[in-house]
């Protein structure tokens, strides 16, 4: 008797617990899209990240309103994005970069967060390159004080 | 010369390592003490080598011997001296040899009182501890060396992973690998009473205090990291569910509820297959952590890429799952005479369920963290898994737990009476709905924050209401107030050392709740001159300054930042560059205080120093996390004082 009701408990919680997880994961998993397979079946409102090559040309930041637009592409499909804030280091035309946001009913993808793809191998600074650059950083700022 | 030197210490304490284990359960079999005390003496030398080679890559790092690989790769001429120390754990290689050393030093501290008091425990339980031992021995002469040659020795290293150059990078490895490998003490016992058959309570209170340790340990270490990357990674937040952070944490939710299970039976006769069950799940998750940081399956901002090491940790997971799965189905007809539960309403259910629910919480981290590797290598889909899932999944799971807190430790033992009920939570229960309805009436809509402020003030009035009952009942007998409250923890020190954490994690509850539900921010552009506004603040730029030090160049913001009428202050963020790294890191500035922190994060600027722009965020209650982490260390060290001699009370 007590062992069934145990069970029963058991059950109860683990079907609890199931349901959570799969409506959360149903709620909040992104997927990962390339810009043709967005461009193929966009879905307005769904969360995606997307991940392409910056295209030459189409980048465009305001410093005062921290507008940020530019164009997300693989070769076959272009997708432009905007987004409200800094580029991080790293971002530019011709490099890739992965953002997450939404698709929006107007055309374009509205990013929350931007990531620039880093080169995965590390790769030492050739002698002095990197050195010769901040110093030329640095001079810059000191010369201005 | 001194790598070749630590590579033969390291190959001489696996040989005993391995020697030891086998001689151990050679003296467990057939009951011969000379071997248990020759493995008891192998342990010890095997601390002694790994403190050793710990030296010599020590050395190594102080000495910029660039012929080593991990040293070249770790550190640079201009790296700081205390970060040349700590740097000797910043990666793989040194991590792995500083955990095994610290599992050498509980290895060798656990035979000191173990050996007399268990004796057919103890030669099982070493073997096991000197087992884990050999393997990350193991993993360190073969998978990882962290001797290894680098031919020919570069001029320069390439210096320390910036982001580690801070004191909670120091602090925060230690902390969880003393909490990591802690749990293996209790692991080790619990195979002990598996084999031996003793399966009642001596293993569980001969670890009690190994379990609390490490336990405190890793939330110490969660604690730290959560801290290092509030002040470090400039985000403003403290728990991102990066992978990383999840592995630590299942270890941490399945060893919270091994840490209650055990009073069930203690008390009870009850669950002691759960309580190996638990044990055994917890080291592996300590295991199964450390396979997804270092193997490079998840990415992850901190994870290191290192395949051949992951492959070693899934195998060891793999074997130590099943030999323990092994000996509990070979035990099983010895858990038939379990005790049962009397009734719902009683203190026993309000455990079990807890421990439901810290395990449904584990279980929930887990799923999410390897749901994006399921889901390529079964569908073929890329996806990923963020805090909206774990958020909304695990804080349901996490209000259930706080209320339980308030309930356990005050609901009678077997079946609570209605009396019993009434007498210990109507009070509280009408604080707790007090407090919510008050929040609710100052503008607090949220139903997620109303009820973990509700249930917070609960549980705190639940505590409240248990010392000041006890407390008069020693004034009563006469005794003044204070010598009272004193001697109460002090008879009591396990009970109210737990009450005391208690109320250190509902600290952190307030914290995490109203840095949630009420910090704000807002990222502006500003030329020189210009001020931004948020939550009362006012941030005036006023221009920017570099500066060089040891290893990196530094573009700092000068910001002069007000509130009202009140004192102006200087804020300094920063953007540091580093020769080895393609991007700047980012130095946070922040003030913080009792209410809120005003944090600033230096963005992009112009780079004659006319503009720049900075994000502001003011956070609310976030420096509750860190004091409640301080209470919790209080009430872990009363948990820990020995118990009082009952004769003299």
């Amino acid at each position: 008797m007590r062992r069934r009701k145990l069970l029963a408990g058991a059950v109860v919680i683990v079907a609890a617990l199931g349901a959570m997880i799969y409506t959360g994961l149903t709620q909040s998993v992104v997927y990962f899209v390339t810009p043709s397979e967005l461009q193929a079946a966009p879905v307005a409102g769904k969360a995606y990240r997307l991940g392409g090559i910056v295209s030459p040309g189409s980048l465009r930041w305001d410093p005062q309103t921290l507008a940020l637009s530019f164009a997300l592409t693989d070769g076959k499909a272009t997708i432009p994005v905007r987004h409200t804030g800094t580029p991080p280091d790293l971002f530019g035309e011709g490099r890739g970069a992965v953002v997450e946001g939404r698709w929006t009913p107007e055309g374009y993808f509205r990013a929350t967060l931007i990531m620039a793809k880093h080169s995965e191998e590390y790769r030492a600074p050739e002698p002095g390159e990197t050195a010769a650059r901040h110093r030329e950083l640095l001079r810059t700022l000191q010369q201005d004080r | 010369m001194v790598p070749e030197l630590g590579q033969g210490t390291l190959l001489a304490a696996l040989g005993l390592a391995l020697w030891g284990s086998g001689a151990a359960v050679a003296g467990g079999r057939w009951d011969r003490a000379a071997l248990v005390e020759a493995a008891r003496r192998a342990a010890l030398a095997v601390f002694v080598l790994l403190s050793l080679a710990f030296a010599l890559l020590t050395w190594a790092f102080l000495a910029f011997d660039f012929s080593v690989r991990y040293v070249a790769h770790n550190t640079n001429l201009g790296t700081p001296f205390y970060y040349r120390i700590t740097g000797v754990w910043g990666a793989l290689e040194g991590s792995i040899v500083l955990w095994a050393w610290m599992l050498a030093g509980y290895t060798v501290l656990v035979g000191r009182r173990a050996r007399e008091r268990a004796r057919e425990l103890y030669p099982w339980a070493l073997a096991v501890l000197l087992a884990v031992l050999a393997f990350f021995l193991l993993v360190m002469t073969v998978a990882a060396p962290p001797f290894r040659r680098l031919d020919p020795p570069p001029a320069d290293g390439r210096g320390l992973n910036p982001l580690l150059e801070d004191t909670g990078m120091i602090t925060h490895p230690v902390a969880l690998y003393l909490g990591f490998t802690g749990f293996t003490v209790p692991f080790a016992f619990a195979v002990a009473a598996l084999v031996t058959g003793r399966l009642g309570d001596t293993w569980i209170t001969l670890t009690r205090r190994w379990t609390i340790t490490a336990w405190y340990f890793l939330s110490l270490g969660l604690l730290i990291g959560g801290w290092w990357s509030y002040h470090v990674l400039g985000w403003g937040g403290y728990w991102a569910w990066d992978p990383v952070e999840n592995a630590a944490f299942m270890p941490w939710l399945t060893g919270t509820a091994f840490l209650h299970s055990v009073m069930i039976q203690e008390r009870r006769r009850m669950l002691r297959l759960w309580n190996l069950a638990l044990v055994i799940l917890t080291f592996s998750l300590t295991l199964f952590g450390t396979f997804l940081t270092r193997s490079g399956v998840i990415a992850s901002v901190h994870a290191f890429t290192q395949g051949a090491v992951g492959a070693f940790f899934l195998g060891f997971l793999a074997l130590v799952v099943l030999v323990s799965l092994g000996l509990l189905a070979w035990r099983w007809e010895a858990f038939r005479s379990e005790g049962e539960l009397d009734a719902v309403l009683s203190r026993e259910s309000a455990f079990l369920l807890n421990n439901v629910l810290l395990v449904a919480a584990a279980f929930t981290v887990f799923f999410g963290t390897v749901f994006p590797l399921i889901s390529e290598a079964v569908q073929g889909v890329k996806v990923s898994v963020g805090a909206p899932f774990f958020n909304q999944v695990s804080v349901p799971l996490f209000l259930g737990l706080i209320f339980l807190m308030g309930v356990g430790p005050l609901i009678a033992w077997r079946r609570a009476s209605p009396a019993n009920l009434r007498r210990n939570f109507l009070g509280p229960l009408a604080l707790g709905a007090g407090a919510a309805a008050a929040c609710a009436a100052l503008g607090v809509r949220s139903a997620l924050t109303l009820a973990a402020l509700g249930l917070t003030a609960f549980v705190t009035g639940t505590i409240v209401l248990d010392v000041v009952r006890a407390t008069r009942v020693r004034v009563h007998r006469g005794q003044r107030l204070l010598p009272a409250l004193a001697g109460l923890l002090r008879t009591h020190n396990r009970r109210y050392g737990g009450f005391v954490v208690h109320l250190g994690i509902l600290i952190i509850a307030v914290g995490v709740t109203g840095s949630q539900a009420w910090s704000v921010q807002t990222e502006a552009t500003l030329t020189r001159g210009q001020a931004a506004e948020l939550a009362g603040y006012r941030v005036r730029f006023d221009g920017l300054e570099a500066r060089e030090a040891s290893n990196h160049l530094k573009v700092v913001g000068r910001f002069t930042v007000s509130r009202g009428a009140g004192p102006t202050a200087v804020m300094e963020p920063a953007k540091k560059f580093y020769p080895q790294e393609q991007t700047p890191i980012a130095a946070v500035d922040y003030q913080s205080g009792l209410i809120e922190d005003l944090y600033l994060v230096l963005g992009d600027f112009a780079r004659d120093g006319s503009r720049a722009t900075v994000k502001i965020q003011v956070n609310r209650l976030v420096t509750w996390i860190w004091i409640g982490g301080l209470v919790l260390t209080l009430g872990t060290v009363l948990a820990l004082l020995p118990e009082p001699r009952r004769a003299a009370a």
